[in-house]
């Protein structure tokens, strides 16, 4: 069985430009970030736009900083396995919180027996 | 276990030091590690999704709350932060490319970067913070504005008088009795005040909030129901048997969950640069409660992510890094660049609220 460590490259080198290229748009994407909620005033979209930008600038880190786009797909499929639990999660909360009826009976709250 | 041992015992000649047996070659070795990290890295993820649970429902629910609250958070200092981070995950991704290319030099001295980076978010952190702590704006029980955060939440007449409240905050001092039994009166099905103070929650009970919102059981004349406004339960209630007044049950007088915003609250407020018009909501500390405890989770994870590279550097010194064998250094920055990445998410949802 051949160990072939001299010759096989352990991992992918990423390119300098690339490295830099990333930090900048990680850099003009949260300059954006902060521009659209400080002077675009979209109401309820404003959260979603920043979810957007934020999740924009985390598929980069993901992606090139943290090597995905390189690696077996095994390693975003956890990363993205993850996510998907998360919005599970807080969906599903959501939903909850919103079915929430504090004032479906009008008036006192039912008496309690008590012995 | 012996006789593996004996024969694995031919790998060690031709094996470095740092490739376990188990392993065919250092590229698989690396790529297995490199699992095991990112199944790691989805356990972080999900750790933190439970405050972002917290935040979703509490802002779903009460978006006046984090609204009002975001104004005390600093932007300057929140997008700073934001630039340190993506600064020393530009560093901490070249030191992986320097070990791979084996400039080691330059990689310490990335690590090194990555470490102080990590050290100056820190330091804006503990700035931010302290100001939190010397203006009084915490979580639960702690949050008790001072200073200018009191002026802007309280008003100015009330910080003169001194009447900052506590947990609640809440100055009912201006109002008057009459206001307060309108308010009461308005309320649908809202009567009593006996078995409210009867509850012997004076604090929750003598909220006008708490009156308003209906949830009173028995008939009590509105005079009454004004006099649970005073912080102490009158001589009356007392007077009643402590076995009795427990027997009521809490929830059907008490507040129930987060007491509604007040319509005569009114007040303009000057904060964080911006000027606030309109009604000061309830349960800011609420929104100080979730700031801290994600913001708190997250700075904990950069100072483990700055021992851990702190590690490196000490290993790296020691040669014990090349291009064939640099799995720890990029674990290690691996975890650097998820706290990197919830860092992505906190800013923009606890410092850009509109």
């Amino acid at each position: 069985m051949s160990h072939g460590h001299d010759s096989e490259q352990v991992g992918h080198i990423v390119p300098l430009w690339l490295l830099f290229g990333v930090f900048f748009a990680l850099i003009i994407l949260t300059a954006l970030t902060v521009w659209t909620a400080t002077h675009l005033h979209l109401g309820a979209f404003n959260i979603w736009l920043a979810l957007i930008i934020a999740s924009m600038k985390a598929t980069l880190v993901a992606l090139f900083f943290m090597h995905l786009i390189w690696d077996k797909p095994y390693n975003g499929i956890v990363l993205v396995g993850a996510f998907m639990f998360v919005i599970l999660f807080l969906g599903i909360s959501l939903m909850d919180t919103a079915e929430n009826m504090p004032d479906m009976y009008e008036g006192p709250a039912p008496a309690v027996a008590t012995e | 276990m012996g006789k593996k041992h004996s024969s694995d015992g031919a790998g060690h000649a031709e094996h470095p030091k740092w490739m376990q047996h188990h392993f065919d070659t250092p590229s698989q070795q690396f790529a297995s590690s490199k699992m095991g990290m990112w199944l790691f890295l989805a356990t972080e993820v999900l750790l933190f999704a439970g405050l972002f649970c917290a935040y979703a429902v509490y802002r779903a629910n009460h978006m006046e709350m984090f609204v009002f609250g975001h104004q005390f958070l600093d932007v300057k200092w929140g997008a700073i932060n934001t630039c340190v981070l993506l600064f020393s995950s530009l560093t901490a991704a070249w030191s992986v490319r320097a070990a791979q290319v084996g400039q080691k030099t330059l990689m310490i001295v990335l690590l090194f970067l990555t470490m102080c980076c990590g050290g100056g978010f820190m330091a804006i952190k503990y700035v931010e913070y302290s100001h939190k702590i010397h203006d009084g704006l915490l979580w639960g029980t702690q949050y008790k504005p001072t200073g200018h955060a009191a002026e802007v939440i309280h008003g100015e007449e009330a910080h003169a008088a001194g009447d900052l409240g506590g947990a609640h905050g809440r100055v009912d001092a201006g109002h008057t009795e009459a206001e307060q039994v309108a308010a009461i009166e308005a309320a649908h099905g809202a009567k009593a005040a006996g078995d409210a103070k009867a509850a012997g929650d004076a604090h929750t009970a003598g909220d006008a909030h708490a009156a308003g919102d209906g949830n009173a059981t028995t008939a009590a004349p509105p005079a009454e129901a004004g006099a649970m406004h005073a912080t102490e339960l009158p001589a009356d209630v007392l007077a009643i048997d402590a076995a009795e007044r427990s027997a009521t049950q809490p929830a059907a007088i008490g507040p129930r969950g987060l007491v509604p915003v007040a319509e005569t609250d009114a007040a303009h407020a000057e904060a964080g640069g911006h000027h606030w018009e309109g009604p000061i909501p309830d349960n800011v500390h609420i929104f100080f409660g979730i700031y801290f405890g994600m913001t708190g989770l997250h700075g904990i994870h950069v100072l483990i992510g700055m021992i851990i590279l702190g590690w490196l550097i000490y290993r790296a010194l020691k040669n014990d890094f090349s291009p064939e064998y640099f799995t720890p250094v990029d674990l290690g920055v691996l975890y650097w660049h998820l706290v990197d990445l919830i860092w992505i998410f906190l800013f923009p949802l606890l410092y850009l609220i509109g």
